[in-house]
């Protein structure tokens, strides 16, 4: 065992005992306390739960490393998984804490008046979180692999026994203290080697300011604007996506990120409706914190790459070799380099006669080593990894155990159900999840890489439209809603799984309807879904009274 | 005391409304007016070493997204005090 794996298991063994440390001291007694942390979350935790809660083994790992090879594209990522927080924090969480239940499809069975339109929601909210859980799992796996030499499988069962103790013991409760532990975590392993690897390229030990800075006397941006022409690759600062391509991702990001049931309960567990809006304000400062760092770690880490092994001598021992970090990273296989002209020399470039193959994530995962760092440094971003997964998976897990047994069993089958066994079944219903989740990480159906468009598109296309539209019109009726969510699904859902799985060849610009790849295509879909319900609504029945009375009531302030 | 309360439920809301049209619109055009339709445009410019379109798609709209909110939460603790304060004399 070296080193970098000593530190490794330090720090993992370290963090996942605190982990388990808070689950024991956060055991839920009530359903109350296992849905919604007993309501009283301080705002300021509660926004650092959230950024835990969000950020994802994606966000942490792999979202620089993209930014880092498209450039200007990448800024779909940044605005688009931020902005969506805007529309959140204005749209709807202080109303649905005002609402003040436990789940969002409790929120839409009510409002709709309709067990119907819950069911939908229910399917919905299981389906889009065990879609975004499988990749959280196998990120887990991934990392332990990647550091700890270990098999992902194994890795995966010891992320699913961690997450089993602080969800099932400690249930929202445990989450919620968890994720905030998580987030320190995370965020420092990621600012550490950032503020570096900044200081190595730029000079300043702000990457913010490093991003709009110099090197070596010339504006960074601009130096690595013109390298990627100059090779051949997809120029950084113009990026190859069409406008209305860029405008539909970010729209469907964002409106998706809102949407998306593990986010929104987070704004169920603080005390109050002004509570839920300051909230919201904290969690998006701290998860700025990592998304304005991210596309400085990019460009950095792009150059860097660029200049150091561009032309580098495999063989050779003076400044011309290639780096060190390269040739540890190659056993790993997340870089190659096949000497297609063998002149000993890396040739990186954009044409055919390229001979080096990089895995984006390597971004950020070798960003310490590039920076020359400490061991104890390299741990800690695996750590942060760790972090970033578990946080996530937890949150997703609770939205599937809440489901079951609160909206399914208690609202709907079993209606006596005591608040006990509702407890257990919230219980039982998160092992089974976890179990599900654990064996789509060690056995990911080959799409997982690709469903990713499918959660955001589809939160954007069910959930959202009929949320804001529950509060801020009094005609919304559950005709409309229930319409509205199929419609938006089915539209959606056929859209992808025609361009990603029933004929991925075809999956060009010149096909796609409007010039709107999958990954956008929610945004037509929460279209679909909007018309339908404001059509399906003022040919139906309007809603009764006591619903009406309700939106009023969610409307006013405390 | 229905018919009394609710004209002032309703300036409240309407207030809301108000304030949401106009945070609305600036989130969109920091985002998706400066870092994507104008951003040619804004280009002409630049912050340090960044022009400045780019520089509001990859930076700036989420500095600005952030502001929004605390913005959003500050004005409406206002607006609810305001409300609150005028409401209870009537009743």
């Amino acid at each position: 065992m070296n080193d970098i794996q000593i530190w490794t298991w330090s720090f993992v063994i370290l963090s996942f005992s605190l982990y388990i440390g808070i689950a024991v001291w956060a055991r839920a007694a009530t359903t109350g306390e296992f849905y919604v942390a007993g309501q009283g979350v301080p705002p300021l935790l509660n926004g650092m739960a959230t950024a835990a809660d969000w950020m994802s083994a994606a966000s942490f790992i792999s979202m620089a490393g993209i930014i880092a090879f498209v450039g200007y594209d990448g800024s779909v990522y940044l605005m688009g998984w931020t902005g969506g927080y805007v529309l959140l924090a204005l749209l709807l969480a202080p109303y649905l804490r005002k609402f003040g239940k436990f789940t969002v499809p409790d929120f839409i069975g009510d409002r709709y008046y309709s067990n119907l339109a819950r069911v939908v929601a229910v399917i919905c909210a299981i389906f889009i979180s065990f879609t975004y859980i499988a990749g959280q799992m196998r990120g887990v796996g991934i990392v332990f692999s990647r550091f700890l030499e270990i098999d992902v499988e194994l890795g995966v069962m010891i992320g699913m026994l961690i997450v089993f103790f602080y969800a099932v013991l400690g249930g929202m409760k445990g989450i919620t203290y968890t994720q905030i532990a998580q987030f320190c975590v995370l965020i420092f392993a990621y600012l550490v080697p950032a503020i570096f690897i900044s200081l190595m390229v730029t000079n300043t030990p702000i990457p913010q300011l490093g991003l709009i800075g110099n090197t070596g006397g010339e504006p960074l941006l601009a130096k690595l604007d013109g390298l990627t022409r100059e090779l051949g690759f997809t120029p950084y600062l113009a990026g190859k996506k069409s406008m209305i391509d860029m405008t539909a991702i970010t729209l469907a990001l964002m409106v998706g990120t809102a949407g998306l049931p593990h986010v929104i309960i987070r704004f169920f567990t603080v005390p109050k409706v002004s509570d839920a809006r300051i909230s919201a304000g904290w969690a998006l400062l701290f998860i700025a914190l990592l998304y304005t760092t991210a596309p400085a770690v990019a460009a950095f880490a792009r150059l860097n790459f660029i200049e150091t092994v561009n032309g580098s001598v495999y063989e050779a021992s003076d400044e011309t070799a290639t780096p060190e970090w390269f040739k540890t990273w190659e056993n790993t296989g997340l870089l190659s380099w096949d000497d297609k002209n063998n002149d000993g020399k890396l040739d990186y470039h954009g044409g055919p006669q390229n001979e080096v193959n990089v895995n984006r994530d390597i971004m950020v995962l070798a960003n310490p080593e590039i920076a020359n760092l400490p061991p104890w440094v390299v741990a800690l971003v695996a750590a942060g990894g760790l972090a970033a997964a578990l946080s996530t998976a937890a949150g997703l897990l609770l939205v599937i155990s809440s489901s079951i047994s609160h909206d399914l069993a208690k609202r709907v089958l079993f209606k006596g159900l005591s608040d006990q066994n509702e407890l257990l079944t919230a219980r039982l219903a998160a092992i089974v999840a976890i179990v599900a989740a654990g064996y789509l990480g060690i056995n990911p159906p080959g799409f997982v890489a690709q469903v990713v468009a499918f959660a955001f598109g589809l939160a954007a296309a069910s959930f959202f439209p009929v949320i804001v539209l529950g509060i801020f019109t009094k005609f919304a009726n559950k005709w409309g809603a229930v319409f509205g969510m199929l419609g938006g699904i089915g539209f959606t859902m056929s859209y992808i799984i025609w361009f990603k799985f029933i004929h991925p060849e075809a999956n060009l610009p010149e096909n796609w309807l409007w010039g709107i790849s999958p990954e956008g295509i929610g945004v037509v879909g929460m279209m679909i879904n909007f018309a339908l319900v404001l059509v399906i609504s003022r040919l139906t029945a309007p809603p009764p009274p006591n619903v009406i009375a309700m939106i009023e009531d969610v409307r006013q302030p405390e | 005391m229905k018919t009394e309360t609710k004209p002032k439920s309703d300036l409240y809301w309407r207030a809301n409304l108000r304030l949401l049209a106009l945070l609305l619109s600036i989130w969109f055009l920091v985002s998706f007016g400066f870092g994507i339709f104008w951003r040619d445009f804004f280009d002409q410019w630049s912050i340090g070493g960044a022009p400045l379109g780019f520089w509001f798609s990859q930076q700036g709209s989420i500095y600005v997204f952030v502001i929004l909110i605390f913005a959003y939460s500050f004005l409406m603790n206002r607006l609810e005090k305001r409300f609150a304060q005028e409401g209870e004399p009537k009743q």
